[in-house]
C-alpha cells in the first residue's frame, strides 16, 4: 500500500499531533466531563489510523507495525487487571486503593484514572492493530497484482 | 416535552430513510455511507437524550466503522447479482411491518412510558457521587459500580482482535510458504 | 401530549432493527450482512438510550455529570439515568471490534471466492 499525495501526508503530519493530544485529554479527564476509556481510545485509534492512511506503509517498518499493535493491547489488559487485582490493598477486588479527594480537579478519581488510561490505551492499540492488519493484508494482494503486471490501482 | 420530541422524530426518520437506503441500494460504496448517516443520526440523537459520552463515542466508531468497510469495498468487484424474484412482494413487507408494528405498539405499553424511567438503580447510583470521587456519573458506573462487566468486555475485545489476527494472519499458513 | 408520544419513540426503535433484520435475512451480499448487523446495533444501543431519559416534572433534564452549576437534589431530580449509557458506551466499542472481525471474514472470503455473493460462495465448496 502507497501512502496519499504531500498535501495529504503534510496534514496528516500537523494534524496527528492534535489527534492524539484530544485523545489524552478524554482518557485524563473522564471522571469529570464526558469520555472516559473507551472513547479516547477510540479517537487515538483513529489518529493511528490517520498514519497509516496517509503515509501507506511506510510506518509499518518504523516500529508502528503489529508488534506495537499487540504489545501495547496487551499491557492495556494487564494494566486493567493489575488495577483491579491492586484493590486488594484495600479490601476487595476492584476496591478503591488510592483515597479520592473532593472537588473538581485532575487527581479526584482515585483508580478511575488508572484504570482509564489502562482501558484507553488498550482498545486504542486494538483496533488499531485490527485495522493495521486488513490494510497489511490489501497490501501484500496488491503486489501480488503488480507482479502479475495486470493491476496498477493503488 | 415538545421540544424534546420534534427533533427527535425527525432525527429517527432521518436514520430509518437512511437505513432503508443502505439495505436496498445497488452500490455497495452508497450503501455504506449511508450506514455512516445512520451512525451520525444516532450520534445527533445521543446528544439530544443527554448522553454526551455515547455521543463523543459514537461519532468516532461511526467513522473508523465506515473506514474499515470502504478499505473492505473499493477497489473489490462485487458480482452479486440480485434478482426480482428473491425480493419479497411489496404486500408481503407491508404486512410484516403492519405487524411489528401493532405488535410494538402492545407490547411497549407494558413497558415503562418515554421520559419516565423507573431509576431503582439509577437514583442510589446518582446519590453516591461522593463515594467514587467521579463526577462524571456514568464513568463511575461503568469503572466502580459495575467494573465486573467491563473487564467481561475488555475481553470480548480482546478476543475479536485476537480472531482478527489469526484470520488474517500470512505465516503458517498451508499453501503460503514465503 | 397524547398518550401516543409515550411510546411511539420506541416503535420507531423497533422498525429500524426491522431493517436491519430484514437486510440479514433476505440479501445475498456480506456486504449488506454486515450492514443489517451494525443497523440492530444502532436500533439497540438507540431503545437503551430511550429507556433510560428522563424529562423532570419541573425544569429540564441534563447530563450524568455534576457540575459546579448543578449539584445536590437539583442534580438528582434532574439528572437522566446513567446505568443504561454505562452499558451503551461499553456495547458501542464491542460492535465496532465485532464489524471489524466481520469485515475481515468478508474479505478473506472475497480473497479465496472472489465474490460477496453467498449464494455463491456456497456453491463453490472446496
Amino acid at each position: 500500500m502507497r501512502g496519499m499525495t504531500l498535501i495529504v501526508k503534510t496534514t496528516a503530519s500537523l494534524l496527528i499531533g492534535f489527534v492524539v493530544l484530544f485523545g489524552a485529554y478524554i482518557i485524563l479527564t473522564g471522571h469529570l466531563s464526558p469520555g472516559g476509556g473507551f472513547a479516547g481510545g477510540v479517537i487515538l485509534a483513529a489518529g493511528l489510523l490517520l498514519i497509516v492512511l496517509a503515509f501507506g506503509a511506510d510506518p509499518l517498518r518504523k516500529g508502528l507495525g503489529h508488534n506495537f499493535a499487540l504489545v501495547w493491547e496487551s499491557l492495556g489488559a494487564v494494566g486493567f487487571l493489575a488495577v483491579a487485582l491492586l484493590g486488594f490493598i484495600a479490601g476487595t477486588f476492584f476496591a478503591h486503593f488510592i483515597p479520592h479527594l473532593t472537588g473538581f480537579g485532575l487527581l479526584t478519581g482515585g483508580s478511575i484514572v488508572l484504570s482509564n488510561i489502562a482501558i484507553g490505551i488498550k482498545v486504542g492499540a486494538g483496533l488499531f492493530g485490527a485495522f493495521l492488519m486488513l490494510a497489511a493484508f490489501r497490501a501484500s494482494e496488491s503486489a501480488d497484482k503488480t507482479e502479475k503486471g495486470d493491476g496498477n490501482d493503488t | 416535552m415538545a421540544e424534546v420530541l420534534l427533533p427527535l422524530y425527525a432525527l429517527m426518520a432521518f436514520m430509518l430513510i437512511a437505513a432503508i437506503i443502505a439495505v436496498e441500494t445497488r452500490d455497495l460504496l452508497s450503501s455504506v455511507l449511508c450506514l455512516g448517516a445512520v451512525g451520525f443520526g444516532l450520534a445527533l440523537v445521543d446528544l439530544l437524550l443527554k448522553a454526551p459520552d455515547l455521543a463523543l463515542t459514537q461519532v468516532v466508531v461511526e467513522i473508523i466503522a465506515v473506514v474499515l468497510l470502504i478499505r473492505a469495498v473499493v477497489a473489490r468487484e462485487d458480482t452479486t447479482e440480485e434478482s426480482l424474484s428473491d425480493t419479497p412482494h411489496v404486500a408481503f413487507v407491508g404486512m410484516v411491518v403492519g405487524a411489528i408494528v401493532i405488535a410494538a405498539f402492545v407490547c411497549f405499553q407494558q413497558l415503562v412510558p418515554f421520559a419516565k424511567p423507573l431509576m431503582t438503580m439509577g437514583e442510589a447510583y446518582l446519590r453516591s457521587g461522593e463515594l467514587t470521587g467521579a463526577k462524571n456519573q456514568v464513568t463511575a458506573v461503568l469503572l466502580d459500580f459495575r467494573a465486573y462487566d467491563t473487564l467481561g468486555e475488555a475481553t470480548v475485545i480482546f478476543a475479536a482482535i485476537i480472531g482478527c489476527y489469526a484470520l488474517l494472519r500470512t505465516r503458517g499458513r498451508i499453501g503460503n510458504r514465503r | 401530549m397524547g398518550m401516543i408520544h409515550e411510546f411511539f419513540p420506541y416503535v420507531l426503535c423497533v422498525l429500524l432493527f426491522a431493517v436491519g433484520l430484514y437486510a440479514i435475512a433476505v440479501k445475498k451480499n456480506l456486504i449488506k450482512i454486515i450492514i443489517g448487523v451494525m443497523l440492530i446495533h444502532n436500533a439497540t444501543s438507540l431503545f437503551l438510550v430511550l429507556v433510560g431519559y428522563r424529562m423532570p416534572e419541573t425544569g429540564e433534564s441534563a447530563a450524568p455529570i455534576i457540575t459546579r452549576a448543578l449539584s445536590g437534589e437539583e442534580f438528582f431530580r434532574q439528572s437522566v439515568d446513567p446505568v443504561p449509557q454505562a452499558l451503551v458506551l461499553t456495547a458501542i466499542v464491542i460492535g465496532l471490534s465485532v464489524v471489524a472481525l466481520m469485515v475481515v471474514m468478508a474479505v478473506r472470503l472475497h480473497e479465496k471466492y472472489g465474490t460477496f455473493d453467498l449464494t455463491r460462495i456456497r456453491k463453490l465448496r472446496g
